[in-house]
């Protein structure tokens, strides 16, 4: 499994690098200029000059697109044209807030989304399944900030029982850090329990029909236990890739979500950034979610050889 | 007796916590600070939280009269061309450093003379210093310039401490010093900044707080959410939208202040090849534009009446408005007359790049349906700011929706925007005898003198109209009913003094 999760990575290489110049070139192409919108109101031509000299934003793009990668090679990201902090400084700040967020959401998503795809397959045509898909239908279609806003309103100002918005470090009060999260979490949750439901579901149908979930009910065994220990095992595969996959999802959510809660996590970072041409950390953002990504995959590809015996063999 | 003695502990307890809660203020802004350094810094919502860490060396009244602050006497000489300034002696830094003569000097140095200075423009007319004692200093000016003390009561005025400021050099801005009531705690970028009470502040007994936190919220709807719900005790500009229904909720008090900025439209008139265009050419057509506008309808219509209307780069409750230059009526037959003489009385289009934020959207919807009914078919063009600001610096625009945030002094509503060299003329307004009135208005330190160049220069751009001015923000907060002693200033700031929680 160790090559052929070596194998993978090396393949990945390319794309990374193949991301960096289409990331590096894309911004270029936004219209704006950094140094304007850093040089503050007055735009003092002495200080725009020498933000330009400083951030090299004279270079032509080829040259400042080689002194980054270099920069990047040897792990240095450069510095936030808004902060003046090194980028790497700021993901890794940022990063945890982030993760904290999505994995509240991942947890909300997994307990919602996967009982209710197993419900919804074992009571197929019944009230129980459309109840559940109106439900997950719900979930994909009601926009992040409409829903974000509404709990805000209802949970924070009406019954006054959680936080508005806000991010509290676990580390500093880890039971106010985990109230702080919940709506949010609940939020960004939501649209990936329907997505996984609906998964569940359909991989659950196509198990339940098989020849040794009728022979296991032949033998006697008790429905739960057809249901969970021999259905339900086997549809996990599908279910479990696709989670892995849904990393890009969140952190796209992330964006909307962090945005509306005031969550000072990635996805705020890359929305200021790219307002305020902060070129830097947009690409080192862009750069780190590819990895991420990549990596995730690979988890993925190898979460089938754990779950799945028979690819081990191959 | 055990049920007394329950009962005692907890009110004892719940008094603590009480207490407890008091001490910390948290003050919700509606965007994150840039760098925290006085001298690089950029931003609205810095200069807020600078009221508390960073002293000034002046400050201004909410009539904008300028008052000792960290200089509690200042004189000029004759010419204009020296300030000198005596310092308190009881002031120090956060860090021990004692506030001196040296430490104003080293001061404006940086300012002066620090690559990453943002200040540079603003201390221009500084050739020198002069320490004549431990706190008395003499500031040199190469020209007379009235706007210095304006300067002073700014960014350009905050003393940082030089011990910190040479050891940590551009780097200042993570780990702020200087001499306010309140000192650098901590920050988490676009989460907070905490400030914690100086006990050696000179006037630290009118300060309530133990802490004070902002919070960057830049939402409306969750920067209020949090104020209902108690997360935060007070919020920065509450849209004018929800003034109304706020002002009817018992639990919320609202204060508010005409701000010291204007908001408008500034026509391409000589900025680049795109200015040559009949909007750029001919100031009737920019006339009649004006003419079409209705601007208590505007105020109404998008600022339920909480913003002012306007058509000068000062307010109409400023000393500095020229009232013999009123608010035009909307007039839409004096606009079809001008625009038929300019030779179109068909009508003709205009395009106009309006800012992508619902604000200024709504406010040129509102136009461009006033404009519509004399015949001018106008275009909206909505951008991101930054590309806004790009494109309106390089001149590739016809009309722009922009306006300025506002300062103390009004030579610097006006100066650089419409002046030959100006710095922020991205209209590309030339005229001398512009330039040479709002020049002889900035060195004079006579305010009628001064009134009279900032009126001169009023009757033409009146008549040329560069910039259609059209209405002035109007800041306001919202704050829990628990909170009292609060002052508005035009200038939007936060300034603590007096202000305490009750419970």
């Amino acid at each position: 499994m160790l090559s052929f999760l070596m194998r993978r990575a090396v393949i990945a290489l390319p794309t990374v690098i193949l991301i960096s110049i289409f990331v590096f070139g894309l911004q270029k192409l936004l219209p704006g200029d950094p140094v304007l919108a850093m040089a503050g109101e007055e735009r003092d031509p002495e200080v725009i000059e020498y933000l330009r000299e400083k951030y090299r934003l004279n270079d032509p793009v080829p040259v400042q697109y080689l002194t980054w990668i270099k920069g990047v090679a040897t792990g240095d990201l450069g510095m936030s044209l808004r902060t003046n902090q090194p980028v790497t400084e700021l993901i890794g700040q940022k990063l945890p807030v982030t993760i904290q967020l999505a994995v509240m959401a991942l947890i909300f998503a997994v307990v919602i989304g996967v009982p209710a795809g197993i419900l919804s397959a074992v009571k197929k045509g019944t009230i129980t399944d459309y109840v559940a898909n109106v439900v997950a239908l719900s979930g994909l279609s009601i926009p992040n900030f409409w829903l974000g806003i509404m709990l805000i309103l209802l949970v924070a100002v009406n019954w006054q029982i959680l936080p508005a918005s806000g991010y509290v470090p676990p580390g500093e009060d880890l039971w106010l850090s985990i109230k702080t999260m919940l709506m949010p979490a609940f939020v960004l949750g939501t649209a990936l329990a329907a997505t996984l439901m609906r998964h569940t579901r359909s991989a659950m149908l196509g198990v339940l029909k098989s020849d040794y979930v009728r022979t296991a009910r032949a033998k006697g065994l008790v429905e739960r236990r057809v249901i969970l220990k021999h259905a339900f095992r086997n549809a996990l595969t599908p279910i479990v890739t696709l989670t892995a996959l849904l990393f890009g999802e969140l952190i796209a959510g992330a964006v909307l979500t962090e945005q509306i809660f005031t969550i000072p996590g990635f996805g705020k970072l890359v929305v200021d950034a790219v307002f305020n041409r902060d070129y830097a950390v947009v690409q080192g953002i862009v750069l780190v979610t590819a990895v991420g990504f990549i990596v995730m995959n690979i988890l993925a590809d190898a979460a089938y050889f754990i779950l799945n015996p028979r690819l081990r063999k191959q | 007796m055990t049920f007394r003695k329950t009962t005692l502990l907890a009110a004892l307890l719940s008094a603590t916590a009480l207490s407890a809660q008091a001490a910390d203020f948290r003050f919700a802004l509606e965007s994150d600070p840039d760098i925290l350094d006085p001298d690089q810094s950029r931003t609205f919502v810095g200069r807020i939280v600078y009221t508390s860490l960073c002293d000034k060396l002046v400050d201004i009244t909410p009539d904008l009269e300028i008052i000792p602050q960290l200089a509690t006497g200042w004189s000029w000489n004759e010419a204009g061309t020296q300030l000198t300034m005596q310092l308190r002696e009881d002031a120090v830094f956060h860090d021990g450093t004692p506030f001196d003569a040296e430490a104003v000097a080293a001061n404006i140095e940086r300012s002066q003379t620090m690559e990453e200075s943002r200040r540079k423009s603003e201390v221009a007319s500084i050739i020198g210093t002069e320490v004549l004692g431990s706190h008395e200093i003499r500031i040199d000016l190469g020209q007379p310039d009235a706007t210095l003390l304006a300067q002073f009561a700014d960014r350009a005025g905050m003393m940082v401490s030089p011990t910190a400021a040479a050891e940590a050099g551009a780097d200042f801005g993570l780990m702020p010093v200087c001499s306010g009531p309140y000192k650098f705690e901590e920050r988490i970028s676009q989460d907070r900044i905490v400030l914690s009470k100086f006990a050696d502040h000179y006037d630290a007994d009118a300060y309530g707080f133990d802490t004070v936190t902002f919070l960057p919220i830049p939402d409306d709807t969750v920067r209020l959410a949090n104020l209902q719900s108690g997360d935060v005790d007070m919020i920065n500009r509450l849209a004018a939208t929800d003034l109304a229904r706020i002002e009817a909720d018992p639990e919320i008090e609202v204060a508010q202040a005409i701000s010291l900025g204007y908001q408008g439209v500034t026509f391409n008139v000589g900025n680049g090849e795109a200015a040559d265009n009949p909007w750029g050419t001919d100031a009737r057509l920019r006339r009649a534009f004006e003419l079409t506008l209705d601007r208590n309808a505007i105020n109404q219509v998008v600022f339920e009446g909480a913003s002012a209307a306007g058509n000068q780069p000062f307010p109409p409750n400023s000393p500095w408005y020229d009232s013999a230059v009123p608010m035009p009526e909307r007039d839409i037959e004096a606009a079809k007359a001008l625009l038929a003489e300019a030779g179109y009385p068909d009508g003709i289009a205009l395009e106009v790049q309006v800012p992508n934020r619902p604000v200024s959207m709504q406010l040129m919807q509102v136009v461009q349906s006033m404009a519509a009914e004399a015949g001018i078919d106008i275009t909206l063009n909505a951008k991101e700011f930054a590309t806004m600001l790009a494109d309106q610096s390089a001149g590739a625009y016809v009309a722009s929706q922009v306006g300025w945030s506002g300062r103390v002094d009004p030579d610097g509503n006006i100066h650089q925007f419409v002046t030959t060299e100006g710095g922020i003329n991205d209209s590309g307004f030339s005229h001398p005898e512009v330039d040479a009135a709002l020049d002889a208005a900035r060195t004079s330190s006579d305010i009628a003198a001064r009134k009279e160049g900032y009126d001169a220069a009023r009757k033409i751009l009146n008549e040329e109209a560069p910039l259609v001015y059209i209405y002035h923000d109007t800041w306001i907060w919202a704050m829990a009913d628990d909170i009292t002693g609060f002052t508005p200033y035009p200038d939007g700031m936060l300034r603590l003094a007096g202000v305490t929680k009750s419970e």
